[in-house]
């Protein structure tokens, strides 16, 4: 498979791939770069140092993150489940896993709106016991669990199913808790799947707007993300500030996968 | 699905490797708890709410209005074209990067990936900027009688760029382990690069291509920032099936939106099952589809 094999089509290939890229993808995030430059460094400074900006971001940052920290814990669960036992419709559980990915972001947002309210399905228990959910902070961390939910499973899974139980043996056989087994057998080599899920589920969970402006009540300053607070923006033709948000947005959520990507690597050659 | 579990032939081994009842219990119980408050309960919720009028009241709700149908409509002419334009692109791309290296060859690998990474909203501002009566272009475009914004080129474009590497992701990895060896013996047999295109390289990808058109066309259906921005929202022009159902929300109009919603869940379903149905019958993803090639008709 090196560039000496006579296979035909490659000019025809890099040029339809990259003028279909250029159309689609380069050209408008050119304008973006566009609009960036038009905007003077004050102008840019004082449009994300705004309270109502800075509260937004604050918001999106820590919803995403507790939601993909949480989604760490149910996916580790739920893939281990998956994997190592057996249980009556497991295949049907398992098909169901995909279903953030598949489902449209605002039947997402619809349903569990209506159901963590009062009248709710999941309300009419949770409301009496004092747990308030629908159009806080929590409800917009609820449904970026469940869109970032298959990332680690999905990551997690093929991992687990390869890994050779010799070693949980030894483990198990040199007198280690499963707990300890857990950690300083599984976990080292569960990792950087584990990672990778996370990073996927935080940079899905720092863009979503979808489900989010149906589950929260949109307050600025209080419950607006950054999405919302850019599509704001947009609507008053405001589009030099909705353009630093979105760059700042676009730069954090790049340089948090890269952090993470880094971390990785550095910590992989650690162990080895 | 795990052939070790069921197997009796190692039963020592198993037990040393195996947790106890009460734990396994407790797992399962705990996973079956997410999943089905996460994604079970939600999906029952769409339906029941959506019948909870009666079957008639339900189609009712979902044809007797204008603007639903308008949604549908459009719906059904911007996900299709999406699909199309980021197959060919799918295709193009997958037999650069499988088959072909050279320089910038990772970094176009990365940028494919770019769109994931993007969020939504973000891609609708990019389109406006780009499109906008103060846009880039715009203006150019207008004056030409071209209006892009608020219109369905720009619904087509946004759900492109959000769709984008689905299909090119099914692709390169399937195309990678099938290997160049038949593309070559065609070529050596005398056959066109257009013949080997289509009688060799294509039907060696159909579970890919069949893999990534459900997925592309399920998240292309289904796209809601990208689009809520470029569409302006007027009622009945450029306006799809998950835009209605956020104005519905807006309305109060709760049987009507979750009609239109349990749709949009029973595509996502279906293609869920769609993908099983055929992991089921090639077997095991990737592998398989690299060794059964050579027997494929």
């Amino acid at each position: 498979m090196s560039s000496r094999v006579p296979l035909p089509g490659f000019a025809l290939s890099l040029g339809y791939t990259l003028t279909f890229m250029s159309l689609i993808v380069f050209l408008p995030l050119a304008a973006i770069a566009w609009k960036t430059a038009d905007l003077s460094w004050e102008q840019f400074v004082q449009t994300v140092s705004h309270p109502r900006a800075l509260a937004a971001m604050r918001l999106t940052f820590s919803t995403a993150l507790i939601a993909a920290a949480i989604n760490i814990v149910l996916g580790l669960i739920v893939a281990w489940v998956l994997v190592r036992y057996e249980f009556p419709f497991k295949r049907w559980v398992d098909a169901l896993i995909d279903l953030p990915f598949a489902l449209p972001t605002a039947v997402a947002g619809l349903v569990y709106a209506s159901l963590y309210m009062k009248d709710g399905w999941i309300g009419r228990f949770i409301v009496p016991m004092g747990i308030e959910i629908a159009y806080t902070p929590a409800a917009i961390v609820m449904v970026l669990v469940f869109t970032g939910f298959p990332f680690v499973v999905r990551a997690v899974q093929p991992v687990l199913e390869e890994m050779d139980t010799d070693l949980e043996e030894a483990s198990a056989i040199l007198g280690a808790t499963r707990w300890q087994t857990f950690w300083m057998v599984l976990w080292p080599n569960l990792r950087p799947a584990v990672v990778t899920g996370f990073a996927l589920a935080l940079a899905r969970g720092l863009g979503e707007y979808g489900s989010v402006i149906f589950v929260s009540s949109n307050l600025p300053g209080k419950t607006e993300v950054a999405p919302t607070l850019i599509v704001a923006r947009i609507e008053e033709n405001k589009f030099a500030e909705a353009t630093a948000l979105a760059l700042v947005l676009l730069l954090s959520s790049f340089a948090l996968l890269g952090l993470i990507n880094i971390w990785e690597k550095w910590s992989r050659r650690h162990d080895a | 699905m795990t052939p070790e579990t069921s197997a009796a032939a190692q039963p020592r081994r198993q037990r040393a490797a195996q947790d106890p009842l009460w734990l396994r219990v407790l797992l399962t119980a705990m996973a079956l708890a997410i999943v089905g408050l996460l994604i079970f309960v939600p999906i029952l919720h769409v339906f029941v709410h959506a019948f909870s009028e009666g079957p008639f009241r339900y189609v009712e709700h979902l044809f007797g209005d204008s603007a639903n149908r308008d949604a549908i409509l459009t719906t059904l002419s911007v996900a299709p074209r999406a699909v199309v334009l980021n197959l060919i692109f799918g295709v193009s791309t997958a037999w650069l990067i499988a088959r072909f290296r050279f320089p910038g060859r990772t970094l176009l690998l990365t940028m494919v990936d770019l769109p994931f990474a993007i969020s939504p909203v973000v891609v609708g501002l990019a389109l406006v900027l780009l499109y906008g009566n103060q846009g880039l272009v715009g203006p150019q475009l207008n004056s030409a009688g071209i209006t892009v914004l608020f219109n369905t080129p720009a619904l087509v474009l946004a759900t492109t760029f959000v769709t984008l590497p689905f299909i090119v992701r099914e692709l390169i990895p399937l195309m990678e382990s099938v290997g160049p060896d038949e593309e070559l013996a065609a070529l050596s047999l005398g056959a066109s690069g257009w013949q080997m295109f289509w009688l060799v390289t294509l039907p060696s990808l159909r579970l890919g291509l069949l893999y990534g058109i459900i997925l592309c066309s399920a998240r292309a259906i289904g796209e809601f920032g990208a689009v809520y921005v470029v569409s302006g929202r007027i009622a009945g022009r450029g306006q799809t099936i998950p835009l209605r159902v956020e104005q519905l929300f807006q309305q109060y109009q709760s049987p009507a939106d979750f009609a239109l919603a349990s749709i949009l869940t029973a595509i996502a379903l279906a293609s869920l099952f769609a993908r099983r149905l055929l992991e089921s019958a090639s077997g095991p993803r990737k592998i398989p589809s690299a060794t059964t090639s050579g027997d494929s008709a």
